[in-house]
């Protein structure tokens, strides 16, 4: 996108540097010129939040590596040592515990902020498509965290969850087991299993941010969508240089997101995990109930919603999976659920049914809970395979604005003349 | 607009209505009775006397049987614990015998304890401890404390966040102690158990370990400190295990004090520079 400004170097250093490296002119024209529309609402600072996340998980995760044993008979106990011995240990570790949660709930944010204003649309599927990737990564880099410290829970929930490729064996006998076995480096989760889990969690991370610099990039490629959904028609009306303007307000997001984090960290710092996992790992003692991290509950609802293995197995997969064909489920011309007044029912009803799932994903599977599941799961899947399709032909949409700029003006306008007392009422 | 309203709120309904009807998980024990302690909140702080009473609790009764491998002497004189002095921990580990080696000769040998040494187990391994007590290995107290929970269920969990409720440990460890009554007279009682109204299934393998009057809480001037009840035992011990659980507790909220009113203020300066910049912003004309 053609930005606010151009970098033009002045000195005799930055000269020559721009002549073999334009580095200053990138950093100019992705961080200062770049046009930002001017109605973005706090919702989208939530990318700032989750890039501050990354390089906090990273940060925490390196210093943490270097006093962590990956050893399944000593890593529970290395992992007591950084909490007790350590130099402001118990901050690192809690600090990169709570920023997993953290860095979640900024995610689905993000994500639910995207499907409620229509941002996967065109031309933004490969943003959206690198996003769903992104999402993945960040799952199967803290579903292997999570083992790291080798708690009860740690060793239960990576024999269930790696336990459930063997349902592969279905489909093409053998293929399952192998893939199981190559999991755990043998015959169950064990130290071998410890091992690559740990190589894979510190590898991870960093593609990870290989694919955040690739989604970045699509997003300055193609511009930010934004509240009305429309596109910005004219750089010097409809947007604002990111520098101040964008920077600033990332900044606001970002610190009252810290608060929120350090409100975890430093006084609830355990809220988020389970008791089971300050219990050392013991392959002939299987707790009462092993539940994933909160952030998994949802899917794990529907893995468990399905009376077959293979069946939940591919249900759970094709949750998060099936995001990655939204921008062709939507048939809507709209983007902004702003200016679609059925889709925003539906969308609300889809945001609690997500949440109602992760409730009883949390809930023994049995009974009324496992009904209650399974009519989620139904409607999870409608949501994207007949109600987003069917909706974008039948819904009459409200009148968009011309412009980013015109819709400025009118909530301008409205906000100065205050005529209607009874709109909350 | 008033369609949308409407159903939102049928919605929040549907939501709120799942969420609180189904029951709780079948084998639980009843919920243990939350104490109130000095450490919970915000604000909270060890009772270094109460750590003290806990600490001798551990030491007469639970030590003979738990192990508690986390814990060094040294912990015991650092700020935010019991506050021994430096000279009664040394005194203390002295007490104790501790394998060290090899030496010159590659053989293993006994020394007197250290400040640094984690705290000596009762027996030399699992095995050792299950065969000594019918079975079952009496675990770990290091981090009993947060190793043991009751579900709070909804929506009492959603407000334990704004609460920071974050005792279930130490009341269920209370609670436990406690809970040895009569049993129900149509319950089956297998034999080598003991019946506890809040241990998961009522039949635990610990049999009742401290009774009324058994640990002396007498002081300097010969008067009891504490009352000498299994209720206070119980609860001198949950907080002491709470210690050895979480023993950077104080400096983690005293911190956390600091690190959230900086942010506040950082949250102000940011947001009104946010306001001016913005309002210097001309309309798109
Ligand atoms: C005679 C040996 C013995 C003594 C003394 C003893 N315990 Fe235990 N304790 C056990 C055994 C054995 C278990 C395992 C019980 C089971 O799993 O059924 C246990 C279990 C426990 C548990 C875990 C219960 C659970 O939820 O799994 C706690 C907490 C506990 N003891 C605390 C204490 C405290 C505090 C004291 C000192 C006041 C103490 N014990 C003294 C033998 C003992
Ligand atoms: C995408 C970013 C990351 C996420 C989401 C993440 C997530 C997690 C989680 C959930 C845990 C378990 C925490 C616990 O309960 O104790 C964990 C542990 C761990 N992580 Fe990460 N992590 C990330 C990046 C990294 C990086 C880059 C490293 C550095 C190499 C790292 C090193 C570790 C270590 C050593 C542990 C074990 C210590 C512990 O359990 O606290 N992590 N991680």
């Amino acid at each position: 996108m053609e930005g606010h400004s151009v970098y033009v170097p002045k000195s005799g250093f930055t000269k020559w540097l721009e002549a073999r490296l334009p580095i200053i002119s990138l950093t100019h024209s992705s961080a200062v010129a770049y046009p930002v529309p001017r109605n973005l609402n706090y919702f989208w600072t939530f990318g700032a939040i989750l890039t501050m996340m990354l390089v906090v998980q990273i940060v925490t995760g390196v210093v943490l590596a270097m006093h962590y044993v990956p050893n399944a008979k000593l890593a529970f106990a290395s992992v007591e040592a950084i909490m007790r011995d350590v130099n402001f240990g118990w901050l690192l570790r809690y600090m990169h515990a709570n920023g997993a949660s953290m860095f979640f709930i900024a995610v689905y944010i993000h994500i639910f902020r995207g499907m409620y204003y229509g941002s996967y649309k065109a031309p933004r599927e490969v943003l959206w498509i690198l996003g769903v990737i992104i999402f993945l990564l960040m799952m199967a880099t803290a579903f292997m965290g999570y083992v790291l410290p080798w708690g009860q829970m740690s060793f239960w929930g990576a024999t269930v969850i790696t336990n459930l490729f063997s349902a592969f064996d279905e489909i093409i006998p053998g293929v399952g087991t192998w893939i199981v076995t190559l999991l755990w480096g043998g015959f169950a989760v064990d130290n071998p299993t410890l091992n690559r889990f740990f190589a894979l969690h510190y590898l991870l991370p960093f593609m990870l941010a290989g694919v955040v610099g690739l989604h970045i990039w699509a997003l300055h490629h193609v511009g930010q969508n934004n509240p009305t959904g429309v596109e910005v028609k004219n750089i010097c009306k409809d947007t604002v240089p990111f520098t101040p303007y964008a920077t600033v307000k990332d900044a606001v997001g970002v610190v009252f997101f810290l608060i929120l984090f350090a409100w975890f960290l430093f006084y609830i710092p355990n809220f988020m995990g389970h008791a089971d996992n300050y219990i050392e790992a013991n392959p002939s003692v299987t707790p009462a109930h092993i539940v994933p991290e909160w952030y998994f509950l949802p899917f794990y609802a529907i893995l468990r919603a399905i009376p077959s293995k293979l069946g939940g197995v591919l249900a759970m997969f094709s949750a998060v999976l099936i995001l990655a064909f939204l921008p062709w489920l939507d048939t809507s011309k709209v983007r902004s659920g702003n200016y679609r007044p059925v889709f925003r029912v539906f969308f609300w009803l889809f945001v609690a049914a997500c949440v109602v799932l992760g409730w009883l994903g949390a809930k023994p599977a049995e009974g009324g809970y496992t009904l209650a599941a399974q009519i989620l799961t139904v409607f999870y899947f409608s949501y994207f395979l007949i109600i987003l399709p069917l909706l974008g032909l039948f819904e009459t949409p409200r009148q968009l604005p011309g412009s980013i700029a015109e819709a400025v003006l009118a909530k301008k306008a409205k906000r100065a003349a205050p005529a209607d007392a009874s709109v909350n009422g | 607009m008033k369609l949308t309203k409407l159903l939102t709120a049928g919605v929040f309904t549907v939501v709120l209505g799942a969420l609180s009807a189904p029951a709780q998980a079948s084998e639980a024990g009843p919920t243990p009775p939350s104490v109130n302690w000095s450490f919970s909140g915000p604000f909270g702080k060890f009772d270094p006397q109460q750590l003290q009473r806990g600490f001798k609790v551990y030491r007469e009764v639970c030590a003979a049987c738990h192990s508690l491998k986390y814990v060094t002497f040294r912990n015991l004189a650092e700020p935010g614990g019991p506050l021994f002095t430096a000279g009664q921990v040394k005194a203390l580990a002295a007490e104790y015998k501790v394998q060290d080696g090899p030496n010159d000769a590659g053989e293993m040998f006994e020394r007197p304890g250290r400040p640094a040494d984690h705290w000596p187990s009762p027996f030399p391994n699992d095995n050792a401890a299950a065969a000594a007590n019918g079975g079952k290995a009496p675990p770990d107290l290091s981090l009993m404390a947060k190793a043991r929970t009751y579900e709070r269920g909804f929506p009492t969990f959603v407000f334990d966040m704004f609460t920071q409720f974050a005792e279930q440990g130490p009341d269920y460890i209370h609670a436990l102690l406690t809970g040895y009554v009569e049993k129900p007279k149509d319950f089956n009682l297998p034999d080598g158990g003991t019946y506890n109204k809040y241990f998961p299934g009522h039949v635990i393998a610990m049999p009742k370990p401290i009774n009324d009057g058994q640990v002396d809480y007498k002081g300097p001037d010969g008067k009891p400190q504490a009352p000498e009840t299994v209720d206070q035992y119980a609860k001198d011990v949950a907080a002491f295990l709470m210690w050895t659980a979480e023993p950077k507790m104080e400096a983690r909220k005293a911190l956390g004090f600091r690190a959230i009113i900086f942010l506040i203020l950082l949250a102000g300066l940011t947001y009104f520079a946010k306001k001016r910049i913005w309002k210097k912003l001309p309309d798109p004309a």
